[in-house]
């Protein structure tokens, strides 16, 4: 099985309380701050592995990153994925989930076939959880979103649970086709040594918007049918009144304001 | 495993019926290239407002009678304009009028057995045909699994823009779609607009608006006609499992006791189960009680988008991320609770309360089952 893993590295959010908005450019500020795979990229190369490790075959993980994206997919190597490939170009910066949709089919195009795509159900910073559908969309190919098991493979379908909010629908798709997974899926394996030495070794591809016959107008800001028009970091404040002493004082305090939000 | 395989090398691969016919490396960039090349639409063209009614097992979602709320508001400020509604199911007819008393002028109806459950090719298909022909300006959509994947796919093929999880919606002087939408967990607000394309397409959380008032019926029903295609062949839905859900929805509930990283262990988190049981509340958290597996991610909140609106918030043990706080900003009353006076939750609290939860929350209990003996808390 030819196994693809749609990676999106994002901000450490560890780290989000400290991006700040520049006033002069309007732009967020987040130098310094490291990127991560996020914890459903994590279990989306998870669940590749653990479908390479059953049916055979191999994982590819791809990303559409800036440079230093290198790291996360030295990570995914290091899990089990046998290829990386960095989809990386100035022209990419500002891509909306459609445009970036479009980058990772050509990225996918160029590797030739697959059977299975994989990818976290949203990302950590944008989280909108478009692109999955998108690329699928892009690729011809039928998508389920959500999916917390796949239950089998077998006979070119695939057979997949997947978290509604009324509860879970089992779902069965001809091959190829691309998932999203949510946090239930799986539990991410830890890096081995062995894996991060082994990974050393294994091919990390770059290509560019070039290499992809990708042309600037079809991507990046120019390509994205939607524009950011404004950021801003909402001020969250209220009139705390702060107490402390005797519980029996404070639980009195307590209940007098639960009868006021509620009367 | 080669009879679905897509690959690169091969002609005529796709003998299952897929989307498209040929090459599969050039359907990629013959289905981009054919996208790219579509014209730029005349955008005074494209007018009204749709709504996704969004039903399952056919009952109308409540999120569905919440979007033609944020329609109606939408029109007014535009200055004109049909609102109308798409409703696609299976002997549906009667949840369409309910669309018309709560404020559609117009519904899609595309009643058919194809359309019983929700799969996304032939509701994309659906869609995506009645955009083409009617021409609308924007199309709202619920924020939900399934409204989330089906406003993705048709985005994608109509080429238009689609912002996630909007936390407020307007119009500005040029009359376009103002989307304002959360990201890094809400730390950040960003206006999205869609000014090149058409429809402006949008998803809502449910709760972001809530069901305006009910009406004397008027306007019309318009049949849709629904094809069948050889995809649709392709993906089924073989069962739907329905659970029972834990409490009460976190939109819905009025009253929510929250915890977070300082509740030690499973025997504390009991502590809030039972202060919420005696408030009639919910109980919700932030990320690490539901990483040890004592809430169900429906009732994290913290993730983008999920805003509570209820009279009563409580959260105890709760250092207040940005994530949480956000969400939690409409709320009537805020009482925090935590140990630490530095604690980042206090100022956004209406009532700090610094102290050791395990000395309050027992105690709180006491009082409150005291009250009730003599009248009902309301």
């Amino acid at each position: 099985m030819n196994i693809i893993v749609c990676l999106k590295p994002a901000p450490d959010p560890k780290h989000w309380d400290s991006i700040q908005l520049d006033p002069v450019t309007k732009a967020l500020k987040r130098e310094g701050i490291p990127s991560v795979l996020g914890p459903l990229d994590k279990r989306a190369l998870e669940e590749g592995l653990r479908i390479k490790e059953k049916h055979g075959g191999k994982v590819m993980a791809m990303a559409m990153a800036p440079p230093s994206a290198k790291d996360n997919l030295m990570e995914a190597l290091a899990m089990g994925a046998d290829e990386g490939y960095l989809l990386s170009d100035r022209a990419f910066a500002g891509s909306d989930t459609w445009a970036t949709s479009l980058v990772l089919s050509r990225g996918i195009a160029k590797l030739g076939s697959f059977d299975i795509i994989l990818c976290g159900s949203y990302s950590l910073d944008g989280s909108t959880g478009h692109v999955g559908a998108q690329l699928a969309e892009f690729l011809g190919i039928l998508n389920v979103t959500q999916v917390v098991a796949v239950e089998s493979i077998e006979g070119g379908k695939i057979r997949t649970r997947s978290l509604v909010e009324l509860g879970y629908r089992i779902l069965e798709s001809r091959l190829p086709t691309l998932l999203t997974v949510t946090r239930e899926i799986n539990t991410p394996r830890f890096t081995s040594l062995l894996g991060v030495i082994e990974a050393e070794s294994k091919p990390l591809i770059t290509w560019s918007a070039a290499d992809l016959g990708i042309s600037a107008d079809e991507v990046g800001f120019k390509g994205s049918p939607t524009q950011t028009g404004g950021i801003f970091l909402p001020e969250i404040k209220r009139q705390v009144e702060m107490i402390s002493g005797e519980p029996e004082e404070m639980v009195k305090e307590i209940i007098r304001k639960i009868r006021q939000a509620l009367g | 495993m080669n009879a679905g395989r897509w690959d690169n090398n091969k002609t005529g691969i796709n003998s299952h019926g897929s989307l498209h016919d040929g090459q599969p490396h050039s359907i990629s960039r013959a289905v981009s290239a054919e996208i790219c090349e579509n014209p730029r639409p005349n955008l005074k063209e494209w007018k009204g407002i749709w709504v996704f009614a969004e039903q399952e097992e056919n009952c109308l979602s409540e999120i569905s009678l919440e979007l033609l709320s944020a329609a109606k508001i939408l029109a007014s400020k535009k200055g004109e304009t049909e609102i109308s509604a798409l409703l696609l199911g299976h002997g549906v007819k009667a949840l369409a009028e309910q669309l018309l008393v709560y404020g559609a002028d117009r519904i899609f109806l595309a009643d058919h057995f194809s359309l019983a459950k929700y799969l996304t090719l032939p509701y994309t298909r659906v869609v995506c045909e009645l955009i083409r022909r009617k021409k609308p300006g924007i199309f709202l959509l619920p924020a939900t699994s399934l409204g989330s994947d089906l406003a993705s796919r048709v985005a994608a093929r109509i080429n238009t823009g689609l912002s996630a999880h909007c936390t407020q919606l307007d119009i500005n002087d040029q009359g376009e779609l103002m989307q304002v939408v959360p990201a890094f967990g809400g730390k950040v607000m960003a206006t999205i607009l869609c000014r090149n394309h058409r429809p402006q397409m949008a998803t809502v959380r449910p709760g972001v608006f809530r069901r305006g008032e009910p009406r004397q019926k008027k306007g019309t029903i318009e049949d849709v006609s629904v094809e069948i295609k050889l995809e649709d062949e392709n993906q089924k839905v073989v069962e739907i499992q329905w659970e029972k859900k834990p409490m009460q929805s976190m939109e819905e509930a009025e009253i929510v006791v929250a915890g977070g990283a300082g509740i030690g262990s499973r025997e504390d988190w009991k502590w809030l189960e039972r202060l919420a049981e005696n408030l009639q509340g919910a109980v919700g958290g932030t990320r690490p009680p539901l990483d040890e597996g004592w809430i169900a991610e429906s009732q994290m909140i913290g993730q983008s988008g999920k805003t509570i609106r209820p009279k009563l918030y409580i959260g105890v043990g709760i250092s207040g991320v940005i994530q949480h706080v956000v969400g939690i900003q409409d709320a009537k009353m805020i009482i925090a609770i935590n140990n630490n006076p530095q604690a980042a939750i206090f100022q956004t609290a209406d009532l700090g309360v610094v102290s050791d939860f395990r000395k309050i929350v027992p105690l709180l209990i006491e009082e409150l089952k005291k009250i009730s003996k003599d009248k009902p808390v309301p």
